[in-house]
């Protein structure tokens, strides 16, 4: 059988307030290119880098919620090459000792199971600003030809790198550790884990290994991958591409490939022998970085409990079913909310039901997040009472749930406005249905005559009469007594 | 202009405040300097200075330092037209203390260099002898401050840039422990090596100038905490009961010339005279300087020159496509002695070479910094010749080699980032002869203690200052 080896190199952009090593705003979201800028991010001579706390503190919390080793002292280097949007023509980064090393998370599986992904180290280091090739419908295609713009905005804006090892097995797997690994680092509001914004990004390293023989391919790197779909996507060309190739008795190089967007394939990049020589040397304009246990210590309290045991928490506690935990847990507001919700409701399940369905969709569709609506656990609770109470029919609660999200008007004020307020007066669906039986008379005798079934005609009339606000036990209660008597 | 107000110190020109002191200077440079070529740009009006302690009083700085309103060439054609978008930290500094900047200083390119020939903006000369070279590589500095065309200069010093061309022109040159002066706004040449210090005509001009731009500065990590008050008290100049090494390695190096080593000795036992107590020593490391150095600071300016590939500032050549761009600027941008360098520095630190060159290196730097501080743990400076030989004649060395060697006396200083002075201790058929003073880290105001004594029992000082040669004392 021939299985996937596959490890990720993350690179999340820090939530910090100012960029890495100087004071410019890290929020360059909308600026005008080359505005946010200063004569250290451009690579003036004479400037040099002043680390920020943000760029520690935040790293440093990415590293605990990994299960990281802290390196009590760490170090920066250079990484030099040429490129027209690395200003200084290097990159500071930390490779000869990074801030933290042997991490592992959890990554649930879907079916119960976790796969426990080792991490190999955490460093911290600069964006690059932004190449805009003009002309070009990829960087890969422009390399060449074509001019060249560059924005240095993003030059600067702190990055945790994080590299896990080759312990994932399927490119299903690697997608739903980069979800993981973005949960978390939501979760701490260290990165946004947007990935189609680039502020979260992903390259992967794949070989295939056929694991009746233990032969293995080489490993091919996998660059330029801008969604979670195309994390499972792009590896999934790869696998099915070296797995070809070795059913073929083929060799496989050992390169860098892009993921190609438009085409949904990868192409390759650049061989071994054209990798550059970084020449890593320590970067002399910085002291080490020293974390003191006190600082890992504070950093440690912050951090909130994470996804995966609070998965495992709502399973105990309330019962849950994994997916509907998994999917509250994954977003520190959704899960705040599910808490707060059930805990006025005190029914846990139903609480859960309405969020993973109507909620989520209706989420979905604006595009919003829950803390953007004006939905509040109260109205859930009010929502729950009515359904309870059976003041409101389920399909109205439904109808009305949109509006209480986009208003935050109490839903038993929405129901009595619309009038939906369940009608269960017997009377009321006596002279209803008595309505639709003078106006049909042949489905009367229809009935009576034996066939049952129509009695679903008179329900339906009643139920569009009264705009399904009556109790359909009710009314077919009431519909058999008249039918069958009179 | 008042030929009286170049025999005072800082301090008692500072006290005639009152004077137009600048534009007797301005007047002196404009007419002077096209014989020396010391300055690569002057003003010819200056603005109001700021009230302080150095309230009108004129200083220059080397080319490699920021300062807005000027340009900042490093003596490379690829920053020529380089406007300095902002005012190093040792400038803001010196102005807030009402100092008034009239030019910059020409400098071998980018600093790397020991004789200033090597600049885009011609040779600097020695004004004890302008057929000499005037040491480098902040030899505009020095050529200034020798032939009194500014009270006194800042350079850098990297390997030896401001105590060489110091000693060669007769200046006193001081290079502080690594991280007392922020570098903040000095174009790096060798970011682990390179200090900011001043070339003055008395060690008292020194302390009063390293009392306002030492101390920590929040745009330079690499600063030390508390260092600006170590030079807010009196000097005290003393020798005798003070211990002080010599290293055997540097007095049997062949390259010591024999009156410079005579008028060392000379200086020795005039210290001994004054009670000091002078040994021989060995620190066997000291052989490997120069080597260590020359992978050291290619390799970090291997670096710290990538910058210049004419994208977004400086000298650019049209190309079509960015690789050529960078080839071609630096191709023309970039003079020979910087593209050996950067040549040298890019293949130590190729990932094939670390190990064997750069690393090997390193360890080294660590050896010599550990026999240093057992040194200091016994004696409480190491003195030396600042530089092997007198000043050569210009042109007259064309290996660079020769030239690197020149700075076997300086360099170690660098490594360990240890304090360090040149002080003029004589001359030697009318050119001066410098002498090395080195302390243990943080010994600055020691250093400068025992350079003032040294000054004391100097003879080639006049009333408290170095001389001006005569050509420019008229
Ligand atoms: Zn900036």
């Amino acid at each position: 059988m021939l299985q996937a080896v596959i490890g990720l190199e993350i690179h999340a952009q820090l939530l910090t307030v100012t960029k890495a090593f100087c004071s410019c705003s890290a929020e360059t979201f909308g600026e005008t290119v080359n505005s946010a800028v200063c004569p250290v991010c451009t690579g003036q001579p004479g400037t040099l880098p002043i680390l920020g706390n943000g760029t520690v503190k935040l790293s440093l919390m990415a590293a605990l919620a990994f299960n990281c080793r802290i390196n009590r002292r760490s170090f920066f280097d250079r990484k030099n090459y040429f490129y027209p949007d690395l200003p200084k023509g290097y990159q500071i980064t930390q490779y000869f000792r990074p801030l933290a090393e042997q991490g592992f998370i959890d990554v649930r599986l879907g079916n119960g199971q976790k796969r426990r992904v080792r991490i190999n180290r955490i460093h911290i280091e600069e964006d690059a600003g932004k190449t805009i090739h003009e002309g070009a419908s990829s960087i890969a295609a422009s390399r060449d030809r074509g001019g060249t713009l560059v924005d240095l905005n993003r030059c600067g804006i702190p990055l945790a790198e994080i590299v896990t090892e080759p312990d994932i097995t399927s490119p299903r797997e690697a997608r739903l550790t980069m979800e993981t690994i973005r949960d978390i680092l939501r979760y701490m509001s260290v990165c946004s884990g947007d990935m189609e914004k680039g502020d979260l990004r992903c390259d992967a390293n794949i070989s295939v290994v056929d694991t009746e023989d233990g032969k293995s391919s080489q490993r091919v790197e996998v660059k330029n991958i801008n969604s979670f779909r195309f994390v499972e996507k792009a590896l999934e060309f790869e696998f099915e591409r070296i797995s070809e190739a070795m059913r073929k008795g083929h060799q496989i190089t050992k390169e860098t490939r892009t993921w190609d967007f438009a085409s949904r394939t990868t192409i390759s990049m650049r061989t071994k022998e054209e990798e550059s020589d970084y020449r890593y040397f320590p970067e002399p304009d910085l002291p080490p970085l020293e974390v003191s246990e006190n600082l890992i210590d504070k950093t440690r309290r912050e951090i909130p409990e994470m996804p995966d045991r609070k998965t495992d928490r709502f399973i105990a506690e309330y019962g849950l079913p994994e997916h509907d935990s998994t999917v509250l847990s994954a977003d520190r507001e959704l899960s705040d909310f599910f808490e707060r919700a059930a805990g006025l409701t005190g029914k846990p399940k139903e609480t859960a039901n309405w969020m993973m369905g109507e909620l989520i969709r209706i989420l979905k569709e604006q595009g919003l997040t829950i803390g953007q609506t004006l939905l509040k656990p109260e109205h859930m609770a009010d929502l729950l009472d009515l359904l309870d109470s059976g003041k409101i029919s389920s399909n109205n609660a439904k109808e009305i749930f949109p509006d209480v999200v986009t208003t935050g008007v109490m839903p038993s004020e929405i129901a009595e406005e619309k009038g939906l307020h369940q009608v269960d007066d017997e009377a009321e669906i006596e002279v209803a249905i008595r309505e639709a039986m003078s106006a049909n008379p042949k489905a009367v005798d229809q009935y009576r005559s034996g066939k049952k079934g129509v009695l679903s005609y008179f329900i339906g009339a009643v139920m569009k009469k009264t705009r399904g606000r009556a109790d359909p036990s009710i009314v077919n209660e009431v519909a058999r007594r008249l039918l069958e008597n009179e | 202009m008042d030929n009286r107000s170049f025999r005072k110190k800082l301090e008692q020109l500072a006290e005639d405040a009152g004077n137009p002191l600048d534009r007797d200077y301005l007047e002196r440079i404009r007419s002077l300097n096209p014989e020396i070529n010391a300055f690569t740009e002057y003003k010819t009006a200056l603005e109001n200075p700021s009230n302080g302690p150095l309230k009108n009083i004129p200083f220059a700085v080397k080319d490699n330092m920021h300062a807005v309103g000027f340009r900042t060439t490093c003596g490379s054609r690829i920053l020529q037209d380089y406007e300095s978008p902002y005012d190093a930290t040792v400038i803001r500094r010196l102005k807030k203390a009402g100092a008034l900047l009239v030019g910059k200083t020409n400098m071998d390119e980018f600093a790397m260099g020991s004789s200033t020939e090597h600049s885009v903006q011609g040779v600097t000369k020695n004004p004890w002898d302008t057929e000499r070279i005037s040491g480098g590589s902040s030899g505009g500095s020095a050529s200034a401050v020798s032939a009194a065309l500014v009270p006194f200069a800042l350079g850098s010093d990297t390997g030896g840039s401001i105590r060489q061309p110091a000693a060669l022109c007769g200046t006193v040159g001081f290079k502080p422990t690594y991280g007392v002066v922020s570098r903040f706004g000095l174009t790096a040449f060798a970011s682990s090596l390179d200090q900011i210090g001043p070339l003055t005509r008395c060690v008292e001009d020194a302390r009063t100038i390293m009392s306002i731009i030492a101390g920590e500065d929040s745009r330079d990590a690499t600063t030390l905490k508390g260092t600006r008050s170590l030079f807010l008290r009196k000097l005290e100049p003393s020798i005798a009961g003070k211990k002080f090494a010599v290293p055997i390695e540097i007095l049997e190096y062949e390259g010591l010339e024999k009156r410079v080593y005579d008028s060392f000795m000379d200086m020795v036992e005039r210290i001994r005279q004054e009670g000091g107590i002078v040994d021989e020593v060995s620190i066997p490391s000291v052989k490997y300087v120069v080597a260590v150095y020359y992978l050291i600071a290619p390799a970090e300016a291997s670096s710290n020159l990538a910058r210049y590939e004419g994208a977004r500032f400086g000298f650019s050549d049209p190309s079509p496509n960015y690789a050529a761009l960078v080839k071609h600027t630096r191709e023309k941008g970039f003079g020979e002695e910087v593209k050996r360098r950067i040549l040298l520095g890019t293949f130590t630190l190729s990932s094939a070479y670390y190990e064997a060159y750069y690393s090997k290196a390193l360890r080294v730097r660590r050896l010599l910094n550990k026999e240093l501080s057992d040194i200091f743990s016994q004696y409480n400076y190491l003195i030396n010749p600042t530089c092997p030989v007198i000043a050569p004649k210009i042109g007259e060395i064309t290996d660079p080699l020769v030239f690197y060697l020149m700075d076997i006396y300086t360099i170690a200083a660098n490594l360990s980032g240890l304090p360090a002075a040149s002080v003029p201790s004589c001359s030697v058929n009318k050119m001066p002869v410098g002498f090395q003073i080195v302390g243990p880290r943080m010994k600055d105001m020691e250093v400068l203690d025992l350079a003032a004594a040294v000054e004391s029992i100097s003879p080639f000082f006049e009333h408290g200052l170095a001389p001006i040669p005569e050509r420019w004392s008229a």
